[in-house]
């Protein structure tokens, strides 16, 4: 049944105020995904499905739109080497005069280099994994700066992999679908990334606005950096590798150091991925992060570490009663009779002797100590921890 | 009363057709195209349905369906999300306070109307992204693309043209 020949039929609404309240419902939904928002977290759930689902779809769709772009791109360079031939000839060839140079420092510095490395018994880290992906899709507004890379979780990419081309520093990935991954440029303004000026080692925070010239943040040091200076990552933080080339330092029209990205240099649609992982990430954080502590030990001054240390080394049967019985019982005489005379009460917590009972157990003679004075420990069970 | 001979309008041609030539538009010029160091632009094309659709009647689908084009430009260019719904609903909202001004003027003073609602929105955009990013967005960056997207007028005046009388019921 139609709605106008219903019941309501008649019910008469008028369509500005209607529409009024639709436009504030709508405003409303909008702020409260605004607010909710997370987009620069390095965390995967903060992506969220409907981010990666429409990635995986803008994946092929934005591929095939991109095609004639591509077919263009490598049309005009085809032209261009052809009509350019000459002079690039040139150009390449009083490089290569440059680089022979540059090439026979290299190999003295190499040999330099590994025979230090092994006099020093440096540990160096580990080569980094790289996947290779084209660029689908790229938005290039003033609230962001990111792009779309056919290349996701299947290869094993992460949030937080650092992304360069052939020249520089591209980005960072702070989003993986299965078969895409969304790439947060260094220019965005939620990119953040902690730099070094190559020449004086000067820390920065590089720090996207939207432009093209990321601006240096929060830099230190007594006259750190002047025009022309390469920038380099640092690796502070763990989340991109030390040393990756990002650009070059200019002065912005603002009076801001800037950089001029060197990723900027060459074509855009070919990325590689870094599966870079810090140090902090590949150790193992379980087995750091258990708490099997050595016992909280208080030196008693009456007794000395050499001397009378073996003579008072009870026998484990002995101290294990003091240890654990206290916690659950009544003060037992045996442990104030040993140290003190204050009948000091049994150690509250549990928690200090509990892991103190094996390790003396394996007949060190340093524990002997402590195993005494454990019932007259005064100092909190946290202290140890 | 009967509806006989008033042929009412289909939202889907007034709202969802351009609608879907907004969202396509956008996917086409977000490819990834640089040559001798130039790119595409990058206009916000649901400006114009976000100017024309409050200029061609009240409507209670617009504001929602305006909502989903900012939601999906700003998942589609991973921006934050709610950040171009909102500033399309407040240009939306202001060229709706701004109706009885606006109908019936001539071209170019509609340019007008239509680039000061588009800079409504890019402060708009400009004054969330501040409050979401704790950070200035680069004013230069803001400028250009508001200048590409002023430029889209001939768009959303072909939309009003083609649908301000289409609907008897709101001669």
């Amino acid at each position: 049944m139609p709605f106008r020949e219903g019941p309501l039929g008649d019910l008469k609404v008028p369509l500005t105020w209607t529409a009024a309240v639709a436009l504030i419902v709508a405003v409303v939904i909008a702020v409260a995904f605004l607010l909710a928002d997370r987009r620069e977290t390095l965390q995967q759930q903060a992506y969220g499905v409907t981010r990666q689902t429409v990635d995986t779809v803008s994946k092929p769709v934005s591929g095939v739109i991109a095609a004639p772009g591509r077919w263009t791109g490598l049309g005009v360079d085809f032209a261009s080497s052809y009509f350019f031939t000459a002079s690039e000839n040139r150009r390449l060839k009083a490089e290569l005069k440059e680089m022979r140079g540059y090439r026979d420092q290299y190999l003295a510095e190499v040999d330099k280099n590994d025979r230090y490395r092994s006099l020093l018994g440096l540990r160096t880290d580990p080569p980094i994994p790289m996947v290779a992906a084209r660029v689908v899709s790229d938005s290039r507004g003033p609230f962001a700066n990111t792009r779309l890379a056919d290349a996701g979780a299947e290869k094993g990419v992460l949030v937080g992999n650092p992304v360069m081309n052939e020249r520089g520093l591209v980005g960072r990935v702070v989003g993986v679908a299965n078969g895409a991954s969304r790439v947060l440029l260094l220019t965005d303004i939620a990119s953040r990334t902690p730099v070094m000026i190559d020449r004086t080692n000067a820390r920065a925070i590089l720090t996207g606005d939207g432009g093209p010239n990321p601006k240096l943040e929060y830099l230190r040091g007594a006259d750190p950096i002047k025009e022309g200076d390469r920038v380099v990552t640092s690796g502070d933080g763990g989340v991109v590798p030390r040393g990756l080339p990002v650009g070059a330092a200019v002065k912005g029209l603002d009076g801001r150091w800037r950089v001029v990205l060197f990723a900027d240099d060459t074509a855009i649609d070919y990325v590689r991925i870094l599966l870079f992982k810090d140090f902090a990430q590949l150790a193992d954080q379980k087995a750091l992060l258990t708490r099997n502590l050595p016992p909280v030990t208080t030196e008693d001054p009456n007794v000395s570490i050499l001397g009378p240390a073996a003579g008072a080394k009870p026998p484990p049967p002995a101290a294990a009663t003091p240890t654990t019985a206290p916690a659950t019982t009544a003060p037992k005489p045996v442990a104030p009779a040993v140290t003190t005379a204050a009948p000091k009460p049994a150690t509250p917590k549990p928690a200090t002797p509990k892991p103190a009972t094996p390790r003396p157990a394996t007949a060190q003679p340093r524990a002997a100590t402590p195993r005494a004075t454990v019932p007259t420990a005064p100092q909190p069970p946290g202290g140890g921890v | 009363m009967t509806m006989g001979g008033a042929r009412p309008l289909h939202p889907g041609r007034w709202l969802g057709v351009p609608l879907l030539i907004s969202v396509l538009a956008t996917v086409v010029f977000a490819a990834p195209i640089r040559i001798y160091g130039l790119q595409l632009p990058e206009p916000v094309f649901a400006m114009v349905p976000a100017f024309a659709w409050a200029l061609i009647r009240p409507s209670i689908l617009a504001p929602f369906a305006l909502l989903f084009l900012g939601l999906f430009l700003d998942v589609f260019w991973g921006g934050a999300t709610g950040l171009w719904g909102l500033s399309l609903l407040v240009a939306y909202a202001t060229a709706l306070a701004g109706r009885n001004m606006m109908t019936g003027q001539s071209r170019p003073i509609m340019w007008a109307w239509f680039s000061g609602v588009t800079g409504v929105a890019m402060i708009a955009g400009f004054l969330f992204t501040m409050l979401d990013s704790l950070a200035m967005p680069s004013l230069l960056a803001v400028f250009w693309q508001f200048l590409v997207t002023a430029l889209l007028f001939p768009f959303a005046h072909r939309l009003i043209d083609r649908f301000e009388d289409a609907d008897v019921r709101f001669r």
